[in-house]
């Protein structure tokens, strides 16, 4: 406890790891907050849904603070539900069996320009005869557009810009038509008012409509190609990529650690053994054979784990590590172990392995980015895990549907951020341990 | 056999292996110690002795070349145990060191306490908590402060360190302890204050010492024999009083007469040359190169003559 505390006084001399220290703790926290709120199997299954799921949300659209910095606003995406507010459905009985109900959705739109998709859905109760609906838009100018009449069946969608009555009476953009005032040739602003009047046949009959209006911009990360909010894996990408690293590194530093100290004491063939794999190791080339493995084996992340640890242990390091403790085998205190009797593997994992943990500890910590860089560049490549949500995943995605070519450029620029935070912070913790760790650094 | 005799070491032979040639280390040494006696191991440097406790204990380098001969103790041969019975019964079991610079020995990163512990839950069977009440007794023997148990090596003095390296040797409670060169780096007061703490431990404890040094002045406090190395053999071995009264090999008298003296216009006296190549060591008598009582017959190996109960291996005695 006492040496902890110790630990971290003489880490806050050094702003770097502070700083270090904060972009770890902000990765940490949302990772945990990722986990917790979002549950494993859910995320995976919102990932992997298709339009049934996100059909909400927009498509290819920025994040909502894109705003905050441009003077033409742009619209946000809403939903009216039939439970809303901003809804009201009043239902008026005409004989024993029909009944008219008026469902009005209020909104106000001050943008600059007009959103992406307004849809309807539909829900309709009824037992043989369809309730009839007419549905009317009416302008902050006080104009009013009849949009269409027609018969409804159980779940029904209506896209305005589907319609090809609008699209006529528009010049083609049905909904840009129905947000502009003619007389200006400008995006009219206001309250806006949908108006859907229905006629019921039966008794018992109902209906209901959800209205969801696409705006341009979406949410705090925007959306991808399949209206996937990103947020989703942005979120969900950190505690994989932490997890990613952090294992792999210290998996790698130990095994390397305990190998290359068995070789360097054992001596003779063991010692031989292990310098020869490295050596054969060394020149073979690692992403290729981790492509390799991506391709023809198995694509489940626990494969590339395991493929990146078996073929990070016999590295440069592990001679480094044999280099230092050739020179600590030698010397009195090992001797004099040996002389009152301890065993081999005392000596190993009690008296060798200690010596080298301040030398591995802050490697350790610079050594988890490239990791987690690694594991986004396999799946930048595609052959990372498909099932998960990751941030390689999302600039997977986006180059494929040429986000820098149609200038979308959040969606590599979010996750490509998160993967500089995970880089600097655990490089500048790793420095600043470094130092803590080997004085002699200090004044260099 | 060897009945009665703690240590019988016959004909030991440690040879090294290195790209200019055999070093022949230990070379045929032969000799033998009592319970609650300690011998004196004294020679120039380079002339083995360190090598002679390396071999008794089985420490070998990994150049060992050839490595023979008979080591008895308590009449049992232990050069025919494995090595893991080594380990495990000879080792600090019965035979413990404080190996040269003994002031490194200590692991720094461990405190002195638990260090000094290690051999005692190593081959006691005893847990770390009966372990650590030993080392406090063991520390009471050699003089170190009991709260000393919980610092490490870095904070105590050379003399301190020395103290708790011989407390190390100790807490196996062995019958013979090999101190290699213990004091050749500490200043003559904490030499003197060593020395007394192992003197008492050979009354208190019966002990038996294998004292390699080549500070004679010193050594000669606690010597019961005297065992005088040459190039890799034992040339001499006496008991301690006639020994530094009238040395009998001409190399242990030079070696005597090297000592300075208080009020003696005597200028200390030194050996012209050097100690032969370990390598190719001369025919005949190692020495004869050097020795100034030199005649036709050193030309051929000395065997060890007897005189008055001592040994010495020179023809002058045949």
């Amino acid at each position: 406890m006492e040496t902890l505390k110790g630990f971290f006084r003489d880490l806050q001399y050094y702003p770097s790891a502070i700083a270090g220290l904060i972009m770890i703790a902000i990765l940490v926290i949302v990772s945990i907050y990722a986990v917790i709120t979002i549950p494993y199997d859910r995320a995976i299954e919102m990932w992997r849904g298709g339009e049934d799921v996100w059909a909400e949300n927009p498509q290819f659209a920025p994040p909502a603070w894109m705003n905050w910095f441009s003077s033409k606003k742009q619209p946000l995406s809403f939903v009216i539900d039939s439970n809303s507010s901003d809804m009201v459905k009043t239902v008026v009985p005409q004989d024993e069996n029909s009944s008219i109900i008026t469902t009005t959705y209020n909104f106000d739109f001050s943008y600059d320009e007009a959103p992406q998709e307004m849809i309807l859905y539909f829900t309709a109760k009824y037992q043989s005869k369809p309730p009839f609906v007419s549905v009317i838009w009416l302008t902050p100018d006080g104009r009013k557009i009849t949009i269409g009449k027609f018969g409804l069946s159980p779940k029904l969608t209506y896209r305005f810009s589907q319609d090809q009555k609008l699209q006529a009476q528009f010049e083609g953009d049905a909904i840009k038509g129905l947000f502009t005032d003619f007389n200006t040739n400008q995006t009219l602003k206001g309250k806006y008012q949908l108006i859907l009047t229905g006629t019921t046949f039966e008794k018992n009959s109902d209906m209901d409509a959800k209205f969801v209006f696409h705006g341009k911009l979406f949410g705090w990360a925007g959306t991808d190609h399949a209206r996937r909010d990103l947020m989703l894996p942005l979120l969900w990408g950190t505690p994989i990529a932490l997890a990613f690293g952090l294992f792999a590194s210290l998996a790698t530093l130990l095994l390397t650690l305990i190998i290359s100290t068995m070789g360097a004491w054992y001596g003779g063939w063991i010692d031989e053994l292990i310098q020869r794999i490295t050596d054969i190791n060394l020149v073979i080339p690692f992403l290729p054979i981790l492509i390799m493995v991506a391709t023809f084996f198995s694509h489940s992340i626990w494969v590339i784990l395991g493929t990146t640890v078996i073929l990070s242990i016999f590295t440069g390091s592990i001679k480094q590590y044999r280099a230092q403790l050739l020179q600590l085998k030698e010397s009195m205190y090992i001797e004099a172990a040996r002389a009152y009797g301890a065993s081999d593997s005392r000596i190993i994992f009690q008296y060798l392995i200690p010596r080298m943990i301040p030398l591995l500890v802050p490697l350790m910590v610079s050594s988890v980015p490239t990791f987690v860089f690694l594991e986004a560049s396999l799946a930048i490549l595609g052959l990372g895990d498909p099932v998960l949500p990751t941030w390689g995943k999302i600039i997977n995605d986006a180059e494929s549907n040429g986000a820098l070519y149609k200038g979308y450029y959040y969606w590599i620029m979010e996750p490509a951020t998160l993967l500089m935070m995970t880089g600097l912070g655990f490089a500048m913790l790793g420095f600043a341990l470094d130092r803590v760790f080997n004085p002699r650094l200090r004044d260099m | 056999m060897a009945n009665n005799k703690l240590l019988r070491i016959e004909n030991l032979v440690l040879h090294f292996k290195t790209l200019n040639g055999t070093v022949q280390a230990v070379d045929g040494v032969h000799f033998d110690l009592d319970s609650n006696r300690a011998v004196v191991v004294l020679g120039e440097s380079g002339c083995g002795k360190s090598s002679l406790a390396k071999a008794i204990l089985r420490l070998l380098p990994r150049n060992t070349g050839s490595y023979s001969g008979h080591i008895y103790l308590d009449g049992k041969d232990i050069m025919t145990l494995g090595d893991e019975e080594f380990r495990q019964n000879i080792r600090w079991a019965a035979i413990s060191m404080v190996p040269q610079a003994a002031m490194n020995a200590l692991n720094p990163v461990m405190k002195v306490g638990e260090q000094v512990a290690e051999p005692a839950v190593i081959h006691l069977g005893v847990s770390k908590i009966e372990a650590i009440a030993l080392v406090q007794k063991m520390f009471q023997h050699v003089g170190v402060p009991a709260d000393f148990i919980n610092r490490y090596p870095f904070e105590l003095s050379g003399g301190m360190r020395q103290r708790v390296a011989i407390a190390m040797a100790l807490v196996t409670s062995p019958s013979l302890i090999i101190l290699d060169e213990p004091t050749s780096a500490l200043d003559v007061l904490t030499q003197a204050n060593i020395f007394n703490v192992l003197k008492r431990l050979k009354k208190e404890l019966g002990i038996s010492f294998v004292l390699i040094t080549h500070d004679i002045a010193t050594s000669s406090e606690l010597a019961d024999d005297v065992a005088v190395m040459y190039a890799g053999q034992i040339v001499e071995m006496s008991d301690a009083r006639h020994f530094f009264e009238t040395p009998l090999h001409p190399y242990s008298q030079k070696l005597m007469s090297s000592v300075p003296r208080l009020h003696s216009d005597k200028e200390p006296d030194f050996i012209v040359g050097r100690p032969p190549s370990l390598i190719n060591p001369p025919k005949g008598c190692r020495f004869a190169e050097r020795c100034p009582a030199r005649f036709e017959k050193c030309s051929e190996e000395p065997p060890v003559f007897e005189q008055d109960g001592r040994k010495v291996k020179c023809w002058l005695y045949a």
